[in-house]
Parts: structure tokens; sequence; C-alpha cells
């Protein structure tokens, strides 16, 4: 695979994993949050923690954009279809994500609400036409990088004056999560949770630029380094995280500069301040609410809103109260460190959010099988 | 003196229409709807001596040996695939489930659930593609059955199949005989059927050449004997992919497996498409390969006899089997790190980013 293979070749990752064993101090711990699922899922796939020193150690923060919708966001989504009788369009993830109640949008589904799994917004706008006397609405989520698909969708529905296309809007902020972590008193005064640099989000990148996270390095003093999702982007930004820990600096660097570049897509910006304004506040599963940390329609859309068509209003509900992906998504706990990890929260059946996508940290332990130590009789021979 | 059955003229007042018709509920009625049916589609598509006895069941003449039987039902959307559809795929699944025990294929029933409304232009192209499948196979389609449902209640055609062999004597085969030291082998590139598949579903289609690898086992495997009469373990890693067939085997057992990611063979189209949704090529659907497991002393010479055979010029050694209380398969990543591979959660689902 062109593009592909080049950033998977074992030889060249074991290059990088000696040179990033030969420049970590031996004395200092280097506790590198990556912010995005993708990562995660990446670190567990090809088992890069088997190829970094013990000094590196990996922190996985918010960014699946499953594990932190909120049980209130998919009750409203399940409403929508139940209650509402609208044929609900769905990203293939968020379908399994538990809500209340033991329900799912996939339980939902085979209970009959008219729910289906589509791959893009443009999917959702063809099922609205060929479904004039349905309401279809488009639940729609994810971070920066699923934003602009999202308004395209509204900017073309209104363009062909479609009436029976709504959107569910619950697009989130990368910066405001980050701000949020670092500004937790676990993470600025306790010191409880060591946090020393940041892998960046790539594709969110792509459409915000690096500029943005210029801030949390010098008001915060953690370097970040925007990272590629493929093995070796990752072991290629500890290696540059590595060096500006051990020079004192705290910069933005730009790994994935094939894709990103400071200021980002200002197009696809641009088209998502014309439909999208900042909420005042929104919660995040795990990390409670966060000021102006998602985006809503703005007023010129309004018709196109659902919770505006539908009059949906958000009730919180509280997690389950053993689930501790709360904690995870903030640093302060490893998977394995819940108590119903692995035994009755499995990927089978989800308590919380983090075990729902293959994205969430609980999910990749789980699945990769970092949960336990395992010793392999017969090496490959 | 009454006639011979043989020679009465059926008498229907006109021919089935096979260009424009469609299903009718009265083709699952049992009167002369359903007689014409089977006479002028599945027995002449068909045609061999125990279907045109016209019993409700075949008589057949005990074989020696040990009898095998699988049954298997196929719901598959779309119908039709590039390089395949549900008729040819309902014959090889079920000659593959009763060849992975060793066993010759004998004989096939066939059951068909047909949707009020299904044009019978694509029933009789369903119909020819089993009946080519199963002459290709050797393996004659001697019993069947029809049911028509209302329209809504189906998906088009349902088609199940059952398949009877008999295993020859001193072959042992079953997926709790796996020991460790054992080496598994896979027939040639994975996830083949699976993208095929999915790059024709609603909402789904991308450009690919990738064909569905579905075919008929039994000579491959019974090659696969030959060469290698102690192999432990066969089986056929259709939905859930390699890594639901390894970990079935791992569990019976009760034995771990290690696997190398660089030497199990997947086509870069394949890993194209899988990268592009998100998916895994190790939890994609095959049609027509074999895993086997064998003893280290047989394995080379099984290898050969594999890549010997068309069915499996692409086989390879993928791996060991290992002892582990736990039942573990782990993968060796091209990156020299390590981990499981774990039973799929459900579906596998794309992910959005």
């Amino acid at each position: 695979m062109k593009y592909v293979d080049e950033f998977r070749d074992g030889k060249v990752a074991r290059n990088l994993a000696r040179t990033i064993a030969a420049e970590v101090q031996p004395e200092r711990r280097y506790h590198l949050m990556e912010f995005c699922g993708g990562h995660t899922h990446a670190i567990s796939r090809y088992g890069l923690r088997d190829l970094l020193p013990p000094e590196v150690r990996f922190i996985h923060g918010p960014g699946c954009p499953v594990c932190v919708l909120p049980v209130g966001r998919i009750d409203s989504a399940i409403e929508l279809a139940r209650d509402h009788g609208a044929i609900l369009c769905s990203y293939g993830d968020p379908l399994r994500v538990p809500a209340s109640g033991r329900m799912s949008l996939l339980r939902a589904k085979a209970e009959g609400a008219d729910i289906r799994m589509v791959y893009s917004s443009a999917d959702a706008l063809k099922i609205a036409r060929e479904n004039p006397d349905r309401e279809v609405v488009f639940f729609a989520i994810g971070f920066e990088t699923t934003t602009p698909p999202t308004a395209v969708a509204l900017r073309q529905a209104r363009a062909e004056g479609l009436k029976n296309f709504s959107v569910f809007v619950n697009h989130v902020l990368t910066p405001s999560a980050i701000q949020n972590i670092l500004e937790s008193p676990e993470v600025r005064e306790l010191g409880t949770v060591p946090l020393d640099g940041f892998i960046g989000p790539s594709h969110v990148s792509t459409i915000i630029g690096s500029r943005p996270y210029e801030f949390f390095a010098e008001e915060f003093q953690k370097p970040v380094v925007i990272a590629g999702f493929e093995p070796l982007d990752v072991l290629q930004s500890v290696l540059m995280l590595v060096r500006q820990l051990n020079e004192g600096r705290a910069e933005v660097e730009n790994q994935f500069s094939r894709a990103v570049t400071r200021e980002g897509n200002l197009k696809a910006q641009a088209l998502v301040a014309e439909i999208f304004e900042l909420r005042d506040r929104f919660e995040w599963r795990g990390l409670g609410e966060v000021p102006y940390s998602a985006l809503r329609i703005r007023d010129a859309y309004r018709d196109f809103d659902a919770e505006v068509r539908f009059e949906l209003p958000y009730r919180s509900v509280p997690d389950h109260k053993a689930c501790e992906c709360g904690a995870i998504l903030r640093g302060l706990k490893q998977p394995q460190e819940c108590k119903v990890f692995g035994t009755v929260c499995t990927p089978d059946n989800p308590l919380g959010s983090c075990m729902v996508s293959a994205e969430g940290a609980c999910a990749a332990y789980y699945t990769y099988g970092q949960f336990t130590k395992i010793t392999a009789v017969a090496e490959a021979s | 003196m009454s006639a011979n059955p043989k020679t009465v003229k059926r008498g229907y007042i006109r021919p089935l229409d096979l260009k424009h018709g469609k299903v009718e509920m009265a083709h699952g009625g049992g009167g002369r709807a359903m007689a014409q049916l089977i006479d002028e589609l599945f027995q002449l598509a068909f045609d061999n001596p125990w279907l045109r006895q016209a019993n409700d069941q075949a008589l057949l003449t005990r074989p020696e040996g040990r009898i095998v039987m699988a049954t298997d039902s196929h719901v598959v959307a779309p119908l039709f695939f590039r390089g395949g559809d549900i008729g040819s795929l309902s014959v090889h699944g079920t000659i593959n489930d009763v060849a992975t025990s060793g066993a010759r294929p004998l004989w096939l029933s066939a059951g068909f659930i047909l949707e009020e409304g299904f044009p019978l232009a694509d029933l009789k192209r369903i119909v020819d593609s089993m009946a080519a499948a199963a002459k290709a196979a050797g393996v004659p389609i001697v019993t069947g059955d029809t049911k028509v449902v209302e329209r809504g209640k189906g998906d088009g055609v349902f088609i199940n199949t059952t398949g009877v062999g008999v295993v020859p004597d001193g072959i042992e085969i079953s997926g709790d005989r796996a020991r460790p030291g054992d080496r598994i082998l896979v027939s040639g590139f994975l996830g083949d059927h699976g993208v095929a598949i999915m790059s024709l579903r609603e909402n789904l289609s991308f450009s690919t050449s990738i064909q569905s690898d579905s075919a008929a086992l039994h000579e491959l495997i019974a090659a696969m004997i030959a060469a290698a009469p102690g192999i432990h373990c066969l089986r056929d890693p259709t939905r859930g992919g390699l890594a639901a067939t390894l970990n079935e085997i791992a569990r019976q057992s009760g034995v771990g497996m290690t696997i190398r990611e660089d030497d199990i063979p997947v086509r870069e189209e394949v890993d194209a498409a899988c990268e592009l949704l998100g998916l895994d090529p190790l939890y994609v659907a095959n049609e027509g390969k074999v895993v086997a497991v064998c003893p280290p002393e047989s394995a080379e010479r099984l290898l050969a006899a594999m890549r010997a055979h068309p069915l499996g010029q692409d086989a390879a050694i993928i791996g060991e089997v290992v002892a582990d209380e736990h039942a573990f398969v782990q993968m060796q990543t091209s990156f020299g790190g390590r981990r499981n591979v774990d039973w799929i959660s459900g579906e596998q689902l794309p992910r959005i980013c």
C-alpha cells in the first residue's frame, strides 16, 4: 500500500525504538498523553509499548468522539427514532454505546426503531431525498475532522429546500478538552497526574492547523507534537517529545507535516464558522460540563436543527457508579485499574464508553491483550 | 394398466415465465404452480437419479466409513457479487463444512425460502449457478424444499444446504486436536470474500477488482490429507475470519497460538479497503480458504501439497500452537511487538475518522 507501508516498516521502527531508548534519561519519566483514540488504537494494534523503554508511558486522553458522548445525548438520539418516528442516520461506531436502561442504538433498532448506519453525511441526505414523507435526522458526532462534512450537508439541505432533514449536532472541540485536562486540579496543582507532553491529533489538525496548540505549549509548558496515525508516525513523535523534554523545550512541533500546516484548512474553517457557533457549555462523558467545548447550529440554519425541530430537552444521566471512564479519560487511571474492567465491562457488554469504540482506551487494552501478562512458551521459529 | 409415471406429460398450460415472471405465494403452496417451479427449474437444473424419483426424500445407499453431516443457511446480501452468488456460495460453503472433517462430500440437500415478488430470472440465475457448482464439485443435490414467504418477510432468497460425506478410516481431524508445537497454515490470501461483498453494499460502493474466493475445497483438502494424513485440525475461516477460527480451535483444544503478521497472506487491495473502512483483515470473511493445524514434522510437506493445488498456491505457514491455559491467540506484529487477536465483539463497525 503506497503511502501506508512506508509508515509500517518494522526495521525503521526498531531503529527508531533504539534511538528513543538511547536518548531517554534513566532518572526521568516521560508521561505522554495521546489525545486521540486513533493513536491509542495504533499503539495497541502494533504493540508499540513492547518497543519502548519503560521510562516512556502513554496516557490515553479523551480523543475518541464515541467515548466522550454522554449518555443523555444517546438517549436523545434513541428518542428521535423511537418516539418521534424519525429515521435516525448514524455513523457505525456510536451504535453500540450504552444508553440509559441497558439500551443502545442497536438495541433500539432491534426493537423496531428506524436507525440506519451511514458512512457519510451525504448518505443521510440521500435517505432524506428518498423518504420525503419521513423525518430524517443525521446524528452528527465527532471532533473537528467530521464537522466540515456535517456543515456541507446542512448547506446542501438548505440549497435543495429539504423539509424533512435535520441534524442532531454533537460536534466537540479538541482544544477545549485539552485545556480542561490541563486545568484540572489534579494536573495543575496536585501533581497526581504526571503529564509531560502531548501527542497531538493529526486528522483534527488538518482542519484547525497546529496554531491552536501553541497556547498549551506556552501557558502550561507542555510540548506538543502533532502526529500521524501510522505506527512510525507515533514512534517518531515520541522521539521528538523525548528530545524536547530532554532539552527543556515546550514547543509545538509538527511530525505530520505531510498534511498539517500551521493555519490548517481555512476554507473548512470558514464553512464551519458560517453554519456553527459555540455552545456555552456541553457535557462530556468523563469530563463533565466543559464550557465552550462544542458547537451548535446558528440561527440562520435553525430549521435544520433537530434539537429545535423536535424540542429535545437535554437530560444529564450519570455514568454507572462502578465505571471509571472519567478517571481514565483524564489520565488519572489506567484501564486495568478499573474494578469492572474485563469482568462486568467487556467489548461484548460495555458498561462504560471507553469499552465501546475500537478506539476507546479500555477496548484497545482488552482487545489487544495489554490487560494481562502473557507468557508464550514457544516463540516464532 | 396404468401409464409409467416417468412418461406422463405434466401438461402445464404455459411454461414458467423465467424471463419476466415473479415468485408468487402459489409457488410455495403445494399445488400445481409449485410442482411446475420444481419441474421446470430445480429438477431441470439439478438433474440426477435421486431427484428424478420425485419423492420427498432421497433414498441413498449407505457408504462405508463414518458419516459426516453439516448444514448451513445462506442469507448473503447482495445476492450476486464478483466471483459468485448465493447459489454457488451455498454449495461451496456446505461442501467445505463437510470436507474440513477430512470427509469426501457425497450428497447435498437444498432448501429455498423465496420472497413473494422475487424475479424468476434471478432465481434461475441462482439455481443454474448452484447446479454448475454442484456439478463441478461432483456432489449432487439429491433432495430439496421450497417455501414462499410474503413480500417484505424475506430478503429475496435464503438457501439452506445440508451436506453428507464419509471420512476414510484412520483420519482423525477435529478442532480439539491442536497440540503445542503444531504449525498453523492457511491456504491463501485472506479477506477477499468479505471485501468483495462490502464493496457492493448499499452506501458503500468503492471500486475494487477483488473477487470473492468462494470455492469448494474438498479436492484441495483431499490432496492435503494424502500428503499429511496426520493433520490435526482443518477449518474454513468464514464469518469472523481467521481470528474467529483460530480462537475457536484454541479454545476447543485448550492451547494458545502465536501467529506472525509478516507471514499472513493478505492482498494489497484487501489491506487498503480495510484500512479505508477501519477494519482488520483478520476478522473479514473468506469462503474458499482453509486453515490447517498439523504436527511440525509434516508442515513443509503439507505446505508443498497445498501450493501444488490451484486453490492453495498462495498457502503459507503463519504460526505455531503454544501451551497457554488462557487459550489466547497472539500475534507477533511486523514491528516486533506482540498483541492479542481476540474474538470480535458483535460485527466490525467502521470508524468515524
